[in-house]
């Protein structure tokens, strides 16, 4: 149908498109650990070096572990497996709340123990209207 | 089938159909912003911050959309041999770069007040910066290279090389651990957004998309005079 010039450049941006893909592929693959924005508590027990390392650790923020006192504030941020203790002292965004999402950023002191410097929320995927969000936990 | 394209046929839609499709986006993105700033619920969470969103996702979804467009359209110009599939998608570019940009300030502005951070270099949000510079510099390239005969095969490879992120971006939130979260919709299976929130969000995303194709009918009429003035009656 079409001619052979035609059919030749398909093919010519087929392979363009395959190796880049393929190539991209692998700089993404090897770069992993650059690429995550933070680390859950699981991976923070797979590092071999801790002591006083810049991460970031996100998870949730467990139930009923947030204590205020007039210096800091100390939490848990938990992914189910693993927990981590942190404590913090500045601002805390407006979303910041148990069972919530949380992004901590500072340094490790041991693998269950981090200081934070930054406290970033992480919303969730779910939008609704609050009478709705009062249905769901009535049920 | 495109090869007998004559300009003047063209010519005589692209000269008055913007008025209609400018019509009908005012009627649409009215009906959009009264559905998205008054009369949708607020979020149980983020409060009245959700209505960012009715702006955000549909700007990422055209900007997204557009550049495959492109890419599609400057490939297939290639194959074909057929420069008028180049003209289109030049003449898209403009509108979807605005729309990214959208996205990227809207995206900053809501950040602040729920993640507490204006920016963060995770992966959705840094390769949607990428996918501005792509547009960036292919349209730089057009205004560079405009007379040029090569300006096809430098916009093309621009495309070919963009393309390749447009993927990252969608998946950046299932891949890596990212600050910003997973898509609310999904096409099989359900949605984690609330129909009353999803209703003012696809309108918004046909406003903006009446938006894009009047930017394009304008910038094609335009390409369409140039062609005029030169004396050609086809491609």
């Amino acid at each position: 149908m079409y001619g052979r010039k035609v059919k030749l450049r398909f093919f010519f941006i087929t392979l363009i498109l395959l190796s880049l893909i393929l190539s991209v592929y692998l700089v993404l693959k090897s770069l992993e650990e650059n690429v995550v924005y933070f680390k859950s508590p699981s991976d923070i027990q797979l590092l071999n070096e801790v002591k006083n390392k810049k991460v970031r650790v996100g998870g949730m923020v467990k139930i009923n572990s947030i204590k205020i006192s007039s210096k800091e504030v100390n939490f848990i941020i938990t992914d189910f497996k693993n927990e981590i203790n942190v404590s913090y002292s500045g601002l805390i965004p407006n979303l910041f709340s148990e069972g919530k999402g949380v992004v901590a950023e500072g340094y490790l002191k041991d693998k269950s123990f981090f200081e934070a410097t930054k406290i970033l929320a992480k919303h969730d995927e779910n939008y609704m209207p609050p009478e709705v969000k009062a249905a769901l936990e009535e049920k | 089938m495109f090869k007998f394209f004559k300009p003047n046929q063209i010519f005589l839609i692209t000269s008055k159909a913007p008025k209609y499709v400018a019509a009908l986006f005012v009627v649409v993105i009215s009906i959009g912003l009264l559905e998205a700033l008054i009369f949708s619920p607020e979020d149980y969470k983020q409060s009245h911050s959700v209505r960012i969103m009715y702006v955000h996702v549909p700007a990422a979804w055209i900007s997204l959309g557009i550049f495959s467009s492109i890419t599609f359209l400057s490939l297939s110009g290639y194959i074909f041999k057929n420069k008028n599939f180049f003209l289109i998608a030049k003449s898209l570019a403009p509108s979807g770069f605005v729309f990214n940009i959208v996205a990227l300030v809207t995206g900053s502005i809501w950040g602040k007040p729920t993640w507490g951070t204006w920016w963060a270099w995770d992966a959705r949000i840094t390769s949607m910066l990428i996918l501005a510079l792509f547009y960036l510099m292919y349209l730089v390239a057009w205004r560079i290279y405009e007379d040029k005969e090569y300006v096809l095969k430098i916009t093309t490879i621009i495309t070919i090389l963009g393309i390749i992120n447009v993927p990252i971006i969608k998946y950046s939130v299932d891949w890596w651990n990212t600050l910003h979260q997973p898509a609310s919709i999904n096409v099989l299976s359900k949605s984690s957004i609330h129909s009353s929130m999803l209703f003012p969000l696809l309108i918004m995303t046909a406003a903006f998309a009446l938006f894009s194709l009047l930017i394009f009918l304008m910038k094609y009429n335009t390409e369409l005079i140039k062609i005029k003035n030169k004396g050609l009656d086809r491609l």
